[in-house]
């Protein structure tokens, strides 16, 4: 019964990145830097979607910029294929990582406490889990929707204005892109707060300055994406 | 004062465990918790029954051998205090208060509230240590160590290895404990030799023995006696990925 000893394990890998995932600390690792390149992404995304307040010819002009970024080196679509597939790449390793973790995580735990106030972590470090489930199940959504088009009243690939306008016209369909904003705004609250914990950057001296990084921007995400939405229900953008 | 004392009573390590509720009179406010313990063991031992089995020691709040879950905090309702300089004043009688042992798979139950922490022990092993024999203690000046850097490394040896980080943790992680053994070396001149391996090596280890990884909710210090930063395991972080990006 008593830990006797460590329990043994397999041989050490001999590449980098099999050693960082066969350990916690280094699956963390693997969770922040995969988390950094999707919030990058999000940054741009959100940046881009505020064109949609500069007019029709502006938001459409952007998306066919992004179409045509490249050529002829690039293939029509390029660009955006190859940021999907990087996305792709790192969404698949921070979900990998994450379920992991959790599964350890449980097995850490076998017997619950009888009681068991609220944990003393923040709310957003308290719903990290379901939240990104949240997020995942939205993008889903949100690529049938404004990407695919299929879920779009209007849904006609490059006329992004008509799209989004068409849309948010809708209260459930902002209501439902709220909810995911909102989650996403926890989850880079505790993400980023978390991350660079995971990666060693927070020294004591850059605990306050990491904890304000990781609310400013979130806050900003939040506000970004949530405007156009609001603007198109209240007749801002039309 | 009367309180109700709710206590885990399990009789061995694969017996099943449950909560028994026991009332007991004569506690006075300035008692310790361990102390009110002991009132109702020796009623237990007058009335034919068996005493509650829990871990103590030296209660005064230094060796880290008290530890329960007490209304599902670790040590207790109070802050900064082990489990034995906790006082009855603490507590409302007019609720039960529920008494737990440390819960993780690591701290397997040995009889009612004590578990068995030896697993803290195997991660030291793993490098909590200084190979370098140095001999009889150097002349305090003959090494400079930065005031900043001395109070670090004081801190972060003041833990006392109680678990209480590894029973709050949501995950059942003891990236606390480890990470104040790695820094408390990690920061003096002797400790910089093995700095990345020795961080490498004892993650190593707490992950092979079954502990969860650290997601951050900073629930372990939140419940640490000795108030431990939880910033000490980024700096943890920084030494296990530093030793894990280069081959043995």
């Amino acid at each position: 019964m008593a830990l006797k000893s460590v329990p043994a394990r397999p041989p050490e890998s001999r590449t980098t990145v099999g050693r960082l995932w066969s350990s916690t600390v280094g699956k963390k690792a693997v969770m922040a830097v995969s988390g950094a390149v999707l919030l990058l992404y999000v940054v741009a995304h959100m940046v881009g979607n505020l064109k949609a307040f500069a007019g029709q010819e502006s938001i459409d002009g952007y998306s066919a910029f992004l179409r045509e970024f490249g050529q002829p080196i690039l293939p029509h679509g390029g660009l955006l294929w190859i940021v999907r597939t990087a996305l792709l790449v790192a969404v698949a390793a921070h979900m990998t990582a994450a379920i992991q973790l959790a599964r350890r995580a449980r097995r850490a735990r076998p017997a619950g406490y009888e009681r068991r106030p609220k944990v003393q972590g923040s709310y957003a470090a308290r719903t990290m889990r379901w939240g990104g489930v949240i997020i995942a199940l939205f993008v889903v959504y949100h690529l049938l929707d404004l990407t695919a088009g299929v879920l779009n009243p209007h849904g006609v690939q490059g006329e992004v204005h008509s799209n989004i306008v068409a849309d948010f016209q809708r209260w459930y369909v902002v209501l439902a892109y709220t909810v995911a904003v909102v989650a996403l705004g926890f989850h880079l609250r505790h993400g980023i707060y978390s991350g660079l914990r995971s990666l060693g950057v927070a020294s004591a001296a850059r605990a306050k300055a990491v904890k304000a990084t990781a609310l400013g921007v979130s806050v900003a995400i939040t506000a970004g994406f949530l405007s156009v939405p609001f603007a198109v229900l209240f007749g801002i953008v039309r | 004062m009367n309180y109700t004392l709710r206590v885990w009573r399990q009789d061995g390590p694969a017996a099943e465990g449950r909560l028994v509720d026991y009332e007991v009179d004569g506690i006075t406010p300035d008692m310790s918790f361990l102390e009110a313990l002991d009132l109702l063991n020796e009623r237990l031992v007058l009335d034919g029954e068996e005493p509650v089995a829990f871990d103590h020691d030296c209660r005064e709040g230094i060796c880290g051998m008290c530890g329960l879950m007490i209304d599902g905090v670790a040590h207790g309702p109070q802050r900064a205090t082990t489990t034995c300089q906790l006082h009855m004043r603490s507590f409302d009688p007019a609720h039960p208060v529920v008494v737990e042992p440390w819960r993780a798979h690591p701290f397997p139950v040995v009889r009612d509230l004590v578990v068995d922490r030896s697993a803290l022990d195997r991660i030291v092993e793993a490098g909590g240590y200084i190979s370098a024999p140095t001999g009889s203690a150097p002349e305090a000046h003959a090494v400079p160590v930065p005031k900043p850097d001395a109070d670090e490394a004081f801190e972060s040896a003041a833990c006392i290895g109680c678990g209480a980080c590894v029973a709050a943790c949501p995950n059942g992680s003891a990236s606390l404990f480890t990470a104040a053994k790695v820094t408390h070396l990690g920061l003096l001149p002797q400790g910089q030799p093995e700095r990345t391996s020795r961080a490498r090596d004892m993650a190593q280890a707490q992950d092979d023995l079954g502990f969860g990884g650290c997601t951050q909710t900073g629930e372990c210090t939140a419940v640490c006696p000795k108030g431990i930063p939880l910033e000490t395991i980024s700096r943890m972080n920084r030494d296990v990925l530093g030793g894990l990006l280069r081959s043995r």
